[in-house]
């Protein structure tokens, strides 16, 4: 069945029924904000117990990647904005352009995600048997550091191997406190973006879907809401990116 | 077909929040640099809750939706943050100390130190 835009007999206006189209689609985004907000509370909650820990592991990301990758979210933003502009004012044509604009945006975040996960691999960071924070600190060439950020490591785990110093601990015991309080933060940093990566892959698919409808012109002034549902949820899932990035990447840096 | 009423947001007002969303990202990452101490998480955030505000107002037409269509979505947000702010009241007055009693048992502490050392 094709839907055109048309009135169907439940609704007075079209009016109403498009508002009932948008006010159900933001029903289901509160329920994925309490579902995003309670990973947010976890990670808050555990930061809370563990700052140091939180820290050492939060400067190890990639702050190029996150700040390139965050910049790549906002423009999908932008031109999905855009798709739905464009359904709006009927050009039908350029639709699909800006979904073709914003899948491609959508992939190439979650390649440089790909880039970052594979780092962390290599460095010991994926939580399980063989994670160490220290790994990077103790082996400069397989992490690609030079000497300056090897001393900065270097510090890092220093400090935080005091910090987590409790009284009477000998100095394996904070390491191995570090060690299960950074691999904590790391559990929160995958659980965080791949959930976040999850609903990207959900959006990327739902844009091929609106891409292939759009290039047969289904989508103008008279019906978008799929166009425009769709563009909530992606504005959604750039809006969850907006608060990982600080959270993760940023907010220990001046520390480092 | 009968004329929609609604409102269509300009290409121009999404370029501007475009910019502003840019430049916001590039002071929070200029800002996380500067010692604040316990005020950079606070700056951080609130450099996040405008960028999601103007997000919402903007490219979801937040700003141009009809009033029950606001009520949802501020209902959203109080529902989140009586999550919020009710478990921190708890979690931040409960222990004066964060727990370490994971650490306790001597043989997985010995274990995992051998683990650590050895990898």
């Amino acid at each position: 069945m094709h839907r055109t835009g048309e009135l169907y007999g439940q609704f007075q206006t079209l009016e109403q029924q498009k508002e009932s189209a948008t006010l159900g689609m933001w029903v289901f985004l509160i329920t994925e904000i309490l579902f995003f907000g309670g990973v947010f509370m976890a990670y808050t909650v555990n930061r809370h117990a563990f700052p140091t820990a939180f820290g050492v592991g939060g400067n190890m990301l990639d702050l190029k990647l996150g700040f390139f990758n965050t910049v790549v979210l906002i423009a999908s933003s932008f031109t999905m904005a855009m798709s739905v502009w464009s359904a709006q004012t009927s050009r039908k044509k350029a639709v699909p352009a800006w979904l073709i604009a914003t899948l491609i945006l959508g992939s190439v975040f979650l390649g440089i995600k790909v880039v970052e996960y594979k780092q962390k691999f290599d460095h010991h960071l994926i939580p399980g048997h063989n994670f160490d924070v220290t790994y990077c600190s103790r082996n400069q060439v397989a992490c690609g550091l030079d000497d300056k950020d090897l001393a900065k490591e270097q510090k890092e785990i220093r400090e935080g191997i005091e910090a987590e110093r409790f009284p009477g601990a000998s100095e394996e015991e904070a390491t191995v406190a570090l060690n299960a309080h950074s691999q904590l933060y790391f559990s929160l940093y995958f659980g965080m973006t791949g959930l976040h990566a999850l609903h990207m892959v959900i959006g990327a698919g739902l844009l091929l879907w609106l891409i292939i409808e759009g290039l047969k012109g289904r989508f103008d002034a008279n019906y978008n809401t799929p166009v425009e549902n769709i563009g909530l949820y992606w504005h959604f899932v750039d809006i969850v990116w907006i608060f990982l990035f600080p959270l993760l990447y940023l907010i220990n840096r001046h520390l480092a | 077909m009968a004329e929609h009423k609604e409102h269509i947001v300009s290409p121009k007002i999404y370029i501007v929040v475009l910019t502003a969303l840019l430049l916001g990202t590039g002071v929070t990452v200029w800002a996380a640099y500067i010692d604040l101490g316990r005020w950079n998480i606070v700056l951080a955030l609130t450099i996040a809750v405008t960028k999601m505000t103007l997000v919402i107002l903007f490219f979801m037409h937040g700003k141009y939706s009809s009033r029950r269509t606001k009520l949802i979505i501020a209902s959203g947000f109080f529902w989140l943050a009586i999550m919020l702010v009710l478990t921190l009241a708890d979690y931040t007055t409960r222990h004066p100390e964060p727990s370490r009693s994971h650490l306790a048992p001597a043989p997985t502490l010995q274990s995992e130190v051998g683990s650590v050392r050895s990898s």
